[in-house]
């Protein structure tokens, strides 16, 4: 879980074009400390009307124009002792859309009580469904796996194992072969929207770094290009490596579908034991292609089956009917 | 299972040298080691994670090591810890 997020994390997100929230402060800097609790957003109609039951004053505070068009009729009516009572309460911050200016004296207390001011050029409903998102990525489950994830044709792959299986190698070998490195090592997952997990470098300062034993740390952008990488990618297919162990049955079918749950969501997971010989890149490259298929609705075991299932039943029928002609023959 | 909090005493704290100290000590123990702070899980013995912890001057890490030799293990990391990985 997160330890605390402030309005100022809220302004050094970095989100781009469709995410992006547009957001500066323009006044209260003092309280960019205030820590965001709930993902959520008040529209502040009723507070300002001075009905403060059930005020969400833990929510930051949306101001499109129609409240601020009625911040101005209340300034022009002189009555803003409302704003006083407003401020008493420690709300995260005020949040003007559309490019709107706060009255002067709502600004006024707004500055006297720290409490943050910020304004967006996005129009109200625009920035509350990417406040939305964006804050819900924020209070998503986090949990952070040691494992590799890759992108091999599409499909985010979180390659697990003991440490010294060959996680890394087998990335690097992937990535090689033309797929992308999202995070080596400590992958930080999020679960989204109650069933997508994306992945990602649990620290983005070191960008995308790879130990590999014997050589060291690298850098996979500036070895193999910007093509090689990828900032994040939803998981959908665990791949376990395991030392070969005779005494373990592995799946030599693949009919039904294993999975992992990773917070609280299950993913479909391999087993696949490494040895001296085998080729995991290639077998990994099998498998997200195999997923692709299943996604599409084709189970290459299962459609097997079915063939041989139709195929037993059609020769039980021939060496039948062979049968009874035979014995009709004799009569 | 064992744990034990150690504090980060060089003043560079832990990048890539003393990283790989860790992981080298780290790794001649069977046991399982995991380090945290504030909240984050990393295994001891891949280099990678425990320079993502950013652990800078001051920092406490939490070790806890699993296994038949965790005794061991923790003592080993811990002095490691105390002689501020033979830095300033």
């Amino acid at each position: 879980m997160i330890k605390s997020f402030t309005v100022l994390d809220l302004l050094d997100l970095d989100l781009k074009e469709h995410d992006a929230l547009d957001l500066h402060c323009i006044g209260g800097r003092p309280g960019l400390t205030r820590d965001i609790r709930v993902p959520d957003i008040n529209r502040p109609g009723l507070a300002l009307n001075g009905f403060f039951d059930n005020f969400g004053e833990d929510r930051i505070q949306v101001f499109g124009r129609g409240e601020t068009a009625y911040l101005q009729e209340l300034e022009e009516a002189g009555r803003t002792e409302v704003f006083a009572e407003y401020f008493q309460h420690q709300m995260p911050c005020v949040l003007f859309t559309h490019g709107l200016d706060p009255t002067p004296a709502f600004f006024t207390q707004a500055e006297q009580s720290h409490t943050p001011v910020l304004k967006t050029d996005l129009p109200s409903s625009e920035l509350s469904s990417r406040l939305m998102r964006a804050l819900s990525n924020v209070f998503a489950a986090v949990e952070t796996i040691h494992g590799v994830l890759v992108e091999v044709f599409g499909i985010g792959v979180l390659i697990l194992g003991d440490s010294g299986v060959g996680k890394s190698e087998t990335a690097l070998e992937l990535v090689e072969r033309g797929h992308r490195l999202v995070a080596d090592d400590a992958v930080e997952i999020r679960c989204i929207a109650g069933n997508i997990l994306l992945g990602q470098g649990a620290n983005r300062a070191l960008g995308h770094h790879m130990e590999i034993r014997g050589l060291g740390i690298i850098n996979i952008t500036h070895l193999f290009g910007v093509g090689a990488i990828r900032e994040n990618k939803q998981i959908q297919l665990v791949v376990c490596l395991e030392y070969w162990d005779s005494n373990k049955e592995y799946d030599r079918i693949g009919a039904e579908d294993r999975t992992r749950e990773i917070l609280g969501v299950k993913v479909p997971i391999l087993e696949i034991p490494v040895k001296p010989g085998r080729n995991i890149p290639i077998i990994i490259e099998t498998a997200a292609r195999n997923e692709r298929l299943k996604k599409m609705g084709y189970y290459s075991a299962r459609e097997f089956n079915q063939s041989v299932l139709k195929w037993l039943e059609s020769e039980n029928a021939r060496s039948r009917y062979v049968q009874n002609s035979h014995e009709e023959h004799h009569d | 299972m064992i744990e034990r909090d150690v504090t980060v005493t060089n003043r560079a704290g832990i990048h890539a040298r003393p990283a790989a100290l860790i992981v080298q000590t780290a790794a001649k123990y069977q046991s399982q080691i995991m380090f945290t702070k504030d909240g984050e899980e990393i295994n001891a013995k891949s280099i990678m994670g425990i320079i993502t912890l950013g652990a800078a001057y001051q920092a406490v890490i939490t070790i806890r090591a699993e296994g038949s030799d965790e005794q061991d293990a923790v003592d080993a990391l811990a002095t490691l810890f105390d002689k501020r990985f033979e830095e300033e």
